[in-house]
């Protein structure tokens, strides 16, 4: 568990020491609130929740997430200090683990530093701040799947131009697989059986639940599998390159 | 105990072998010099050492410890500059060595002090809260021994711990080298002969992924041609030689740079009969020079060698 802190410590020590933390949170929260009061109509709708600023997070996320796990793991191939942290008495897990953590840390915290808004909504009116606590976690949760992807990109390629491509591609189908833009194709050359699981792997089916107040025990069971898998992934891939 | 074991360590990239049966022992006290061409195969034997990478075949044993099995224990160990000191550009030095210490499992006053101790012997106070992508080449090879050093471990595994520096910083971390090899097991690899000749205990001759030569540097000179030939300076190189080429105890002569050499063909005392004739012949010499062997001669032999096998 200490190996674990001492990694992410690490990770977060150079997310601020350069630019990367300041401009994920800066971006993060003007995008999230611009988006809530103009495009999600946060006042004009006169209703005291949060639902116009939660509802944008999924496309937010589609960019920004890939962004942060794109370099966790393809930068240490790139300049060669893969070789110096995996030699440490560390293990496979703990590193990954830890570097996973590091990148959900600084998600949470763009997400705790939009407190202003919930403020706001509480001195406007009278919200049901369990629905709100509950669309954060939601929000939250749905970050780290998204998270899990990118971090298991990183680790399948030294490109990070590549890393990004490609977990944005794969968070994008698994955002929309609910949709007919991508069930339809798929339906074309699958089974109606295996059509209807994909259907119920959508992030945006079960983030719109979470974010509406009803966090149900099967999105919080489907998303934890999720990042559990492309975590274990992102594990295998790490192993899979050392061996010839 | 401190020791390496490495058993037949073998390596492949896709269809390329790259190690091939490596086979040695080392204990503590030693510095083991791999010398090889680029592409020989000594960067891979050293991420199988250190774990890096797994082998295709064959072991280690670090202090006893398998590397494929005991990882935790064998990394505990050593310390690895890896092939080029890659560091974390993105990070200060003083926060990177932390780092290291905290995952190494140092703590607390020990953490402070070992950093303190290796900051001190490399020189890098100056460049404490410096970020580390702004170093100086010499800098950064000195941030990545450190980092290696910090534990104070019984075998150091360092990649071309030299290469790029200037001739001031190479002298530097050959000094620092020899001061750790006292108990220690230190590991180099080499492309330049004069290091092995001035800090290597045992050399490993490596081409082709093959060990082609184990040895101590005097050994392995004298397998050089130039093992126990003769080399003069004269005023008459030309008729010198012919006449050099006529006693029974010389093979052959050679003139180059000014220096003329004979080889010994082993029949009889070469230096004593060159010297009766030069006080016979009444010659001025300028120079004479029993030579112990080169190893640059049996290096370039190696290396040639290998490559027309290629
Ligand atoms: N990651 C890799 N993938 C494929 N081939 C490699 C890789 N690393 C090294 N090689 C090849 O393996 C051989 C040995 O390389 P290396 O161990 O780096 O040699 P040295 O350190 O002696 O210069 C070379 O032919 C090199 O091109
Ligand atoms: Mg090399």
């Amino acid at each position: 568990m200490l190996n674990i802190l001492i990694v992410t410590r690490r990770e977060w020590l150079a997310y601020f020491h350069t630019p990367i933390a300041p401009l994920y949170l800066i971006i993060f929260l003007v995008l999230s609130s611009a988006l809530a009061f103009y495009l999600g109509g946060f006042y004009e709708r006169e209703i005291a929740d949060l639902e116009p600023f939660f509802q944008f997070h999924p496309w937010i996320y589609l960019f920004l997430v890939p962004a942060i796990g794109m370099r966790l793991w393809s930068e240490e191939y790139r300049s060669g200090s893969a070789e110096l942290l995996l030699t440490l008495p560390l293990s496979t897990w703990e590193v990954v683990l830890g570097k996973y953590l590091a990148a959900l840390g600084l998600i949470g915290l763009g997400l705790a530093l939009s407190f202003p808004i919930w403020i706001t909504v509480n001195v406007l009116g009278d919200p049901d701040n369990g629905v709100i606590v509950g669309a954060y976690l939601g929000s939250w949760l749905m970050a780290g799947g998204f998270l899990a992807i990118s971090a298991a990109a990183s680790a399948a390629t030294s490109n990070q131009v590549v890393a990004f491509i490609a977990s944005s591609s794969i968070c994008f189908v698994f955002l929309m697989a609910g949709m007919p833009l991508v069930l339809d194709p798929i339906g074309q050359v699958l089974p109606q059986g295996i059509v209807d699981v994909i259907s119920q792997a959508s992030f945006l089916i079960h983030y719109s639940a979470m974010a509406r107040g009803m966090l149900d025990l099967k999105s919080g069971v489907y998303f934890v599998g999720l990042i559990l898998l492309m975590l274990i992934s992102n594990w295998a891939l790490i192993e899979v390159r050392k061996a010839p | 105990m401190t020791s390496i074991l490495a058993q037949s360590l073998t390596r492949c990239y896709g269809r390329m072998l790259a190690v091939d049966r490596v086979s040695f022992e080392v204990d503590g006290g030693t510095v083991l010099g791999f010398l090889g061409p680029n592409g020989a195969g000594k960067s891979t034997t050293m991420k199988m050492l250190t774990g890096y990478l797994h082998p295709t075949s064959g072991t280690a044993l670090i202090n006893g410890y398998d590397i494929r099995t005991h990882r935790r224990q064998a990394h505990q160990a050593m310390g690895y500059l890896p092939e080029g000191a890659p560091l974390y550009n993105d990070m200060r030095v003083k926060d990177f060595l932390r780092f290291v210490a905290a995952a190494r499992g140092l703590s607390g006053t020990t953490a402070k002090t070992a950093i303190g101790s290796v900051a001190e012997r490399l020189e890098l106070e100056e460049v404490a809260e410096q970020s580390i992508g702004t170093l100086s080449k010499g800098f950064g090879r000195r941030v990545g021994i450190a980092q290696a050093l910090l534990h104070d471990p019984p075998i150091l595994i360092l990649d071309e711990p030299t290469d790029g520096l200037d001739p001031i910083q190479k002298t530097q971390v050959r000094r620092l080298i020899q001061e750790m090899s006292d108990t220690k097991i230190v590991v180099i690899s080499t492309h330049i002969l004069e290091e092995v000749e001035l800090l290597c205990d045992r050399v490993m001759i490596i081409a082709q992924g093959q060990l082609q030569l184990d040895g101590t540097p005097t050994e392995i000179r004298s397998r050089s041609r130039y093992a126990g030939a003769l080399s003069l300076v004269v005023d008459q190189p030309q008729s010198v030689a012919s006449k050099l080429s006529g006693l029974p105890s010389v093979s052959n002569v050679e003139y180059r740079a000014g220096k003329l050499t004979a080889f010994p063909s082993g029949d009889g005392d070469l230096a004593g009969a060159v010297q009766a004739l030069i006080q016979s012949e009444n010659w001025v010499v300028r120079e004479f020079h029993l030579e112990s062997g080169r190893l640059d001669d049996v290096f370039a032999r190696i290396a040639g060698q290998s490559e027309s096998h290629a």
